[in-house]
């Protein structure tokens, strides 16, 4: 284990420098110069040429990667374009709302999806267990900005039990008022990452259903709850993690469109307006924080993967 | 059962694709003219009532399903091209581009569509129709090349290969009479279910404001402007959502049937 996890380690670190690469690569490919965010229509050569300087968009490319690399190792994502605050602390108040709204829907979503997908699959011959898959099939045929319309026009403007959108401006402080705005979201998010969970989770009880392994439990006088939960869950849970750090990292970055709904001040939504006003530093923040973010939940998926299931440990890192 | 799950999905998918057609040669209203009163309630002149410019809003309704076959269907086709192609590809590549290249496909997919669509459609010009297309189809390409790739060295590692090798086959050949042939059903399936998450992620986009400016205006873009007005026109938020979700089921419905009928193995499982 501990060699697998200095070799996970280092495709770790690998990857987010490759992935920085990719990013850097990606952002020069934009077509226009990233200057022009500072320059207002008919800008004469000489402004031009400030602008650039002060972006750094005159240096030579390889100059310019050097610099992106230097600053990437002293953790410094550079200032804004548009309002020349530095990037990163703005990262952090942004994951303030963006982190608490995914984690929380993220659990939601398991307490949710495990139970039902596991009757689902238990009962399938029932009305309920029926039921249940046909409601996750509706699930997954609808945009989550969808639902959360839905829902504001139900919990919110019908009956007024929620605000419909926003965040306090003191956000963590009015504690109450930050805690009421996430919750229509955390919903929306939760149900529809529920409805796709619940499939995995029912095929997965489906498969431990048919193995040979819970019928030997059962023959050794296990009851069929003992051997489901000594064995099934075990064994079941190994594929659904895997789905569960997708599911975790998607969500994370898909806050995006909830955010938009919502109204919420998010990284999502920081996202969206650098890439409306051509903000580069921005931009390139955001991705290089949430690139870290998904290959650490990747990481620790396949840690946990390993951690519960003993004969992952004998094979190569990775393949 | 199965059977009839491809029937309903076909039915759903049948009826946008007909709605869609029509919509080239005839719409109940002029889409940008005032044809009654500002959010009028559905009535039977006004199946899904007026939006606030008092156009007719089930016309931009049924405008919208055109919107969002155009773009699955592009991006379906786009992404299926070039994640079969970089999939074979990468099966036969030398162990050293085939690692780089599965590192990055498993990096990218671990983005969701979505995002990757935003970052395209920032990198062109403008929203456009095109843009869309483009964004969506080469973020699905990734999904599909990792899957291409890992079937394609399935069947590279058959007995028939060896033997159409000594028999003195190209490899172009082996890849066409070969390859191809017994990969395609299972691409199929996982093209056609792309295909509905792309009619979602297209919706996202024009949510969003990144999709296709009007007239060619998409479900995702009268939710968006439905949304403001949803405590007196509740309509106009429900309209657009229940025909996206009658789409994307009925592809979701048509795939699992695909896979019953196509991929017999799978399917039973």
């Amino acid at each position: 284990m501990g060699r697998y996890l200095l070799r996970r380690t280092f495709v770790l670190a690998l990857s987010l420098i490759a992935a920085g690469l990719v990013l850097f690569v990606l952002l020069r490919l934009l077509p226009g110069d990233p200057s022009a965010a500072l320059l207002s229509v008919g800008a004469d050569e000489a402004q031009i040429a400030a602008a650039r300087e002060q972006v750094g968009s005159d240096l030579p490319i390889w100059m310019q990667l050097g610099k992106f690399l230097s600053d990437l190792a002293r953790f410094d994502l550079g200032k804004s374009f548009v309002s020349g605050a530095p990037v990163l602390p703005e990262i952090m108040t942004r994951l303030s709302v963006t982190l608490p709204l995914t984690v929380a829907s993220f659990l939601l979503a398991i307490v949710i999806a495990v139970p039902l997908g596991i009757v689902s699959a238990l009962r399938a011959d029932r009305w309920y267990g029926g039921l249940l898959s046909a409601v996750s099939q509706l699930g997954i045929a609808v945009p989550v900005f969808w639902i959360g319309i839905l829902l504001i026009w139900i919990v919110a403007v019908k009956f007024r039990l929620l605000p419909a959108s926003g965040f306090p401006m003191k956000g963590w402080e009015d504690a109450a008022g930050a805690f009421r705005a996430l919750i229509l979201p955390v919903v929306t998010i939760a149900l529809v990452m529920s409805a796709s969970l619940m499939r995995y989770v029912r095929s997965a009880t489906f498969d431990v259903l048919g193995a040979d392994y819970l019928r030997n439990a059962r023959a050794l006088g296990a009851s069929f709850p003992q051997a489901l939960i000594r064995h099934g869950i075990r064994n079941g849970a190994v594929p659904v993690i895997s789905i569960l750090g997708i599911e975790l990292a998607s969500t994370l970055l898909g806050a995006v469109v909830v955010e938009r709904v919502f109204a919420l001040p998010g990284l999502g939504s920081m996202l969206l307006l650098g890439i409306q006003q051509r903000d580069y530093p921005t931009v390139q923040g955001v991705l290089l924080v949430s690139t870290l973010m998904v290959l650490l939940i990747g990481f620790l998926a396949d840690v946990i993967q390993r951690l519960i299931d003993p004969r992952l440990r004998e094979t190569v890192a990775g393949r | 059962m199965k059977k009839t799950t491809l029937w309903i999905g076909a039915i759903l998918v049948g009826i946008n694709v007909v709605i869609a057609l029509l919509t080239l040669v005839w719409l109940p209203y002029d889409p940008t003219a005032m044809s009654g009163g500002r959010l009028a309630a559905p009535s039977w002149a006004h199946w899904a009532g007026t939006d606030r410019l008092g156009r007719d809003y089930f016309t931009q309704v049924m405008i919208g399903a055109r919107i969002a076959l155009t773009v699955g269907v592009g991006a379906a086709l786009l992404g299926g091209l070039i994640g079969t192609t970089l999939g074979v590809l990468a099966a036969f590549a030398q162990r050293g581009f085939d690692d780089a290249l599965a590192a990055t496909l498993d990096i990218l997919i671990a983005f969701p569509t979505l995002l990757l669509a935003m970052l395209v459609v920032a990198a062109s010009d403008g929203a456009s129709l095109g843009t869309a297309i483009l964004a969506i189809g080469i973020a699905m390409s990734a999904i599909i090349a990792r899957l291409v790739r890992i079937l394609t060295k399935r069947v590279l590692a058959q007995d028939y290969i060896t033997a159409a090798r000594c028999s003195g086959l190209g490899w172009g050949r082996i890849v066409l009479v070969h390859v191809l042939p017994n990969i395609a059903p299972t691409v199929l399936v996982a093209i056609a279910l792309q295909f509905g998450l792309a009619v979602i992620a297209e919706a996202s986009l024009s949510y969003l404001g990144l999709g296709a400016p009007p007239p060619n205006a998409s479900w995702g873009q009268l939710l968006q402007s439905a949304q403001s007005t949803v405590f007196n026109a509740p309509i106009g938020v429900i309209a657009p959502g229940l025909a996206l979700m009658a789409l994307v089921l009925g592809i979701n419905f048509l795939a699992d049937g695909l896979r019953d009928l196509l991929d017999p193995e799978r399917g039973a499982a």
